[in-house]
């Protein structure tokens, strides 16, 4: 073996399991500084793949540092620093554990150089992450999380045979660009595309996600499906099936964000919008569009933390989630407000900020390689962005009708994190080269054109127009929507519940027959008490090996 | 208790009357610089205001007709 450098991302594994042991102030300084010396490393280290070793006749690659993995992880050590300190007196010692462990899982699988160390660290950040689920510790939470644990463990074993398959057929786990050209690449491009949020199994994000934590899901957000974009950015750029994949993807979160009334599952469907626009621009997979979908990575969890703070801080002092209950809190959470007003205008790309200079470079990559419809696809979604996540979610929070309630903002390192996370949105708003400048590829694109301020504005002013002039078509409602989660919560357990019925039928008319035959052919009751004891004991097995079957598989 | 800013009558009046104008000079504004179309659908008057309002209409209408069909009650999970 030789490793003589740093994992940060070991280290964050290893710090979150002692942050236990920290209590009070010592742990909040803990949990800030682990993420600050990871970042501190991974800048100071030389872009390279030596740290590897062998096992089981591969080469496993633990850090592969470049260009595009450098700000990857950048970009999560600001968010667990932020995040960190967001809930640092507030979340539990556990919550905290597992964001550590999720977030170094995250950044150990950027890292990874291989696929089975990749995959290994995978399925680790998948089990960090039901933890965080569960961080909220009540009974939805709990079915929430282990619905997601299954979801992600199905990921797991498909992305394993396709790992297992491509590893048989080139001798090489080598992670680098895949070729789809057999069944075991096509698996790995499902495990990694679920993770993202795709279809059909796209229920989970928003099943899941919101029934974290005011501060789980801030972390929830920053690391599954960007992890995925990660690695389909580096395994299948330039595959086409991702353009159409991704512009199902964003149209599915605007739709369903729009139909929502919690304001945590709005912005967890507009996580799968958001991711939609970066697949497709894998998808597209020029220079322009790689450099666009990676910037956008970046500025897309600043934001989305900062809208998921600004939503926790609602709940952390509201208690309430839905946007039926809440309204006018902008009179007595300013700064709240204001941050999470920031956190909408860049998730609508706004100009001056974070998404406006990230967004754009895919729409103009699609415009480049003259990709009309999809060019037309993008702005129209650009706009349905603006609708649902950049108006909706301020408004029906912050404005609208006066809900009564009159919550202060939260506590001051809630606050802090929140203004910091708003600062970042606007800095590279108005410095895109800072964060240009750390792209994979060098950036000849200039987003801040008379025409492109001007066409942009147009574009969102007139969706914003359009969001108040239709506003009695989207007066909220006491709903949900059914997604493809109704397949495994309702469809599934009535089948299994038909086919039991009809099982307990079968056992009772066997029980009938057997009796009769014991009493008459054999001994006599004595012989049957015990016989049908036995069968009740078999019958029992039999159903809790459904039971079993039925929990591990749903 | 006073009336918070946002919520007063002048306030709500002044900011329809911004946004109005807002929305004719964005678009006004076309008369006085030069845009750089790459297809030829963007070099229409006010393409982006229009395309961007029709879009969110299309795709508010979309979902409310989607929502006929599967909106369901708050708890339909919980029974």
């Amino acid at each position: 073996m030789m490793c003589s450098i740093f994992h940060p991302g070991l280290l964050l594994i290893i710090s979150g399991l002692l942050i236990p042991f920290f209590k009070g102030s010592k742990r909040t300084l803990f949990i800030l500084i682990v993420p600050f010396i990871s970042l501190l490393s991974i800048w100071n280290m030389p872009f390279s793949n030596d740290c590897s070793f062998q096992y089981l006749g591969y080469e496993l690659i633990l850090i592969n540092l470049d260009s595009l993995s450098r700000l990857f992880i950048t970009v999560f050590m600001v968010t667990v620093f932020t995040a960190g300190f967001f809930c640092c007196k507030q979340a539990s010692s556990t919550e905290l554990s597992a964001a550590y462990v999720y977030a170094g899982s995250a950044t150990s699988v950027v890292l990874a150089g291989d696929l089975i160390s990749l995959f290994v660290f995978w399925e680790l950040m998948a089990l960090a992450s039901t933890l965080l689920i569960w961080s909220s510790e009540n009974k939805k939470s709990y079915r929430a999380g282990m619905r997601y644990i299954s979801i992600h463990l199905l990921g797991g074993v498909i992305l394993m045979c396709g790992i297992a398959g491509y590893a048989y057929e080139t001798h090489s786990i080598v992670f680098t660009h895949i070729q789809l050209n057999s069944l075991s690449t096509w698996l790995i491009l499902c495990g990694f595309l679920l993770n993202a949020g795709a279809p059909p199994l796209t229920a989970w994000l928003a099943d899941a996600y919101p029934e974290a934590s005011f501060s789980g899901m801030v972390f929830l957000s920053a690391f599954t499906t960007k992890t995925a974009v990660y690695v389909l950015l580096r395994g299948f750029p330039g595959t086409d099936l991702l353009v159409y994949i991704g512009l199902f993807m964003i149209f599915y979160g605007i739709i369903y964000a729009l139909l929502e009334n919690d304001m945590r599952r709005i912005l967890a469907y507009s996580i799968i919008n958001q991711v939609g626009f970066m697949v497709c621009g894998i998808g597209i997979g020029t220079q322009m569009a790689l450099n666009g979908t990676a910037a956008h990575a970046f500025t897309h969890i600043i934001y989305k933390a900062l809208l998921l703070m600004s939503a926790g801080s609602v709940l952390y002092m509201t208690g309430k989630r839905k946007c039926t209950d809440l309204g006018g809190l902008v009179q007595s959470m300013p700064i709240t407000a204001v941050c999470g007003i920031i956190g909408a205008l860049a998730i609508s790309s706004f100009p001056l900020t974070s998404g406006f200079i990230s967004k754009s470079m895919i729409t103009q990559a699609s415009s480049d390689e003259h990709l009309l419809w999809i060019w037309l696809l993008l702005q129209a979604a650009s706009a349905g962005v603006f609708l649902h996540a950049g108006i909706k979610f301020p408004w029906f929070v912050f404005f609208q009708k006066d809900s009564g309630l009159r919550p202060t903002d939260p506590p001051v390192n809630m606050q802090i994190s929140m203004v910091f996370f708003a600062a970042i949105c606007i800095v590279i708003g108005v410095f895109p080269s800072t964060l240009y400048s750390m792209l994979p590829y060098s950036v000849d694109y200039e987003p801040y054109t008379v025409s492109h301020v001007t066409t942009q504005l147009q574009l969102l002013l007139f969706s914003g127009l359009a969001f108040f002039l239709m506003l009695p078509l989207m007066k909220r409602t006491l709903t949900i929507s059914l997604d493809f989660d109704w397949f495994y919560r309702r469809l599934a357990p009535f089948l299994t519940t038909l086919v039991l019925n009809y099982l307990c039928k079968g056992q009772e008319i066997i029980n009938k027959i057997m009796s009769t035959l014991t009493s008459k052919l054999f001994f006599g009751n004595k012989l049957n008490i015990q016989l049908s004891m036995g069968k009740s004991v078999g019958f029992i097995m039999f159903f809790f090996s459904i039971l079993l079957f039925y929990f591990v598989v749903l | 208790m006073k009336q918070n800013w946002f919520y007063r009558k002048n306030t709500i009046k002044n900011l329809r009357i911004l946004s109005i104008t807002v929305l004719w000079l964005i678009v006004l504004i076309e008369f006085f610089i030069v845009l750089h179309p790459h297809f030829d659908i963007e070099g229409i008057f006010g393409f982006y205001a229009i395309f961007g309002f029709l879009s969110c209409v299309g795709l508010i209408i979309f979902a409310k007709l989607l929502g006929f069909l599967i909106k369901r009650k708050d708890g339909y999970y919980d029974v």
